[in-house]
């Protein structure tokens, strides 16, 4: 692919910001994953941390190993010379619970949609989601390729707390929350999978440029896994490229 | 009780007992670095340079994280506003509290900036922080806390760090790690220094969305006087003030988030990320907070007022040399 444009800002002398704009889309969001992996490969002395967005690359640095100046001479380098080739990732399965306690917004959501319980069902678990970025709250997984059927603003007035596990809509993304935290958008099911879990090894399980399939599962199922403290979803290698239109 | 999940043995058995637990009290070290890819914000000290002092008075030099292999800070308890009041059980320790705070030890006030001894039933009271928002008590050889990606930070969100993943409760048992290594460093004592003294602006550097708003907007931003609100704490801190409206709208798509990184939202009323912001937002950021000032930042609470300053990042870089090397001589000066 071609190089998106891109400028690199300063984030006072904390950061720097390698930013492709005001912009949702799969192969911008593919290059930064790539200048992600690029960055961290290069082994930069005095780069502390590597936050990739949507559209941009946070790369924390101390400045006493390294001065901006010469950081950003070096990003400079790897964005411009950076080639995204195909890439495995992996796919995973999560199942969810749609709709009653479990998605409380499940029902006014499908009669907006005017759509039968089955239908939205089936619309939200077709797609193979690309998982844009984490971010927010710990394992908190922003998801692309909603049905643009089910593109929908967010609330007007955000809920200062939602459930672990809730898997949500809020305008063309869909997502999948780990622990509890506020959120506007509309609540259509939950999971037993907690992405992020602190004495886990690794602590998260699905990451940015993964894979994401929902299954429908019913409450008995939920509990089931809920209860299995070894359980953790299923999972397998895919061809970047191959899951997204 | 806290159960001791996630809590190593402590060998000695001493540990201080929570008998009231204060506002809000954490046990920070200097955070969890790099993990925001995770979606983990580093918490930690809001004011790192007094954590390093209360470190340093005890003895507690930073050593290399087993995970990481990064140099972390022992973890210290951070006091908001109204302190705990502990018990000594099972042994001597030495202590010692920076900030601007009113301790007293079995009622008797004591010296802020001091390492003391106590000994097995002493009443250790933090009973209100003067100053500031934030005292710090570190205690030699530390606290036993089982780091989680090489920090014991607490993040109350995410049940991780510190004990049992949240703030200090009465009737917590807080085991202490190797108390007698900083027996021999009571009566050491060091210069009051408190961030909150310092008054000049706040220093930012203007971006990375400075561009959505209106050069009247960036002067607004500059010029007026600010005031903390009561919405404030460890994730963030509300301002209130005139409002900034972006031409551009109160909605980007979602961008990283550093501590410091001010945020101005729908209603116009800048927000600045704290140490356990979330680690994205989709507001529009029109300056991030330089380093040096973040401690000082620390110690501001709902109430205070400010003003910010811009400057470029290569000022900002020189200012946190300073910084460093007035810290390395505030630790030369402990030695002697």
């Amino acid at each position: 692919m071609m190089t998106p444009t891109y400028h690199i800002a300063p984030l006072a002398d904390q950061g720097v910001l390698i930013d492709c704009g005001e912009t949702i889309d799969i192969e911008v969001n593919r290059w930064i994953e790539a200048a992600a992996l690029a960055v961290r490969a290069a082994g930069i002395a005095g780069v502390i941390g590597i936050v990739p967005t949507y559209r941009s690359l946070a790369i924390e640095y101390d400045s006493a190993t390294i001065t901006q100046h010469e950081l950003i001479a070096r990003l400079d380098a790897l964005a411009a010379t950076l080639s995204v080739g195909q890439r495995r990732s992996r796919r995973w399965r999560i199942p969810v619970v749609y709709g009653g306690e479990f998605g409380i917004d499940f029902d006014d959501f499908r009669r907006r949609h005017e759509l039968s319980r089955d239908e939205l069902i089936a619309r939200h678990t077709a797609p193979d989601y690309r998982v844009f970025m984490i971010g927010f709250m710990p394992g908190f997984a922003y998801l692309g390729g909603l049905d643009q059927r089910l593109h929908t603003p967010r609330r007007d007035s955000p809920r200062t707390r939602t459930p672990a596990g809730s898997i949500s809509v809020g305008g063309q993304q869909t997502a999948f929350a780990s622990v509890e935290a506020p959120s506007g958008w509309h609540l259509l099911g939950r999971t037993p999978v907690r992405n992020f879990v602190a004495g886990r090894t690794p602590p998260i399980l699905v990451e940015a440029g993964d894979c994401v399939r929902f299954d429908a599962i019913d409450g008995a199922r939920f509990e089931t896994l809920q209860q299995d403290r070894d359980w953790l979803p299923d999972w397998e290698w895919i061809e970047s490229g191959e899951a997204i239109p | 009780m806290s159960t001791a999940m996630g809590v190593p043995e402590s060998g000695a058995g001493v540990a201080f007992m929570v008998e009231a637990p204060g506002m809000m009290t954490t046990l920070q070290d200097a955070g969890r670095l790099g993990q925001g890819h995770l979606g983990l914000p580093p918490s930690g000290a809001l004011d790192g340079m007094s954590l390093g002092q209360a470190n340093a008075l005890v003895g507690n030099a930073p050593k290399p994280d087993t995970q990481t292999g990064q140099p972390q800070e022992f973890g210290a308890l951070e006091i908001t506003l109204l302190g705990p009041r502990l018990r000594l059980s099972g042994g001597r320790c030495v202590v010692a509290v920076t900030g601007d705070a009113e301790v007293l030890v079995n009622g008797q006030r004591v010296e802020t900036f001091r390492a003391l001894a106590l000994e097995a039933g002493d009443e250790l009271h933090v009973r209100r922080v003067i100053s500031g928002a934030r005292a710090y008590l570190a205690v030699g050889g530390g606290f036993a806390s089982t780091p989680f990606l090489g920090s014991v930070s607490t993040l109350v969100r995410a049940g991780v760090g510190g004990f049992d993943g949240r703030a200090l409760e009465a009737g917590d048992r807080l085991p202490l790690s190797d108390p007698a290594a900083g027996i021999d460093h009571a009566g050491r004592a060091g210069e009051r220094h408190l961030p909150q003294r310092e008054k000049r602006p706040v220093r930012v550097v203007l971006g990375p969305q400075s561009g959505a708003f209106s050069h009247a907007g960036i002067t607004r931003f500059l010029t007026a006087e600010w005031t903390i609100s009561t919405l404030a704490d460890r994730m963030g801190y509300r301002l209130q003030g005139p409002e900034l409206k972006s031409p551009a709208g109160h909605n980007i798509v979602s961008d990283a988030l550093l501590t410091g990184s001010v945020q101005i939202p729908g209603d116009g009323r800048p927000i600045i990320a704290m140490h356990d912001r979330g680690t994205t937002g989709g507001y529009p950021k029109i300056a991030t907070v330089i380093r040096a000032d973040l401690a000082r930042l620390g110690q501001m609470k709902p109430g205070d007022r400010l003003r910010f300053e811009a400057i470029d990042p290569a000022h900002a870089e020189t200012l946190w040399r300073g910084r460093q090397r007035a810290f390395r001589r505030y630790l030369a000066g402990l030695a002697t």
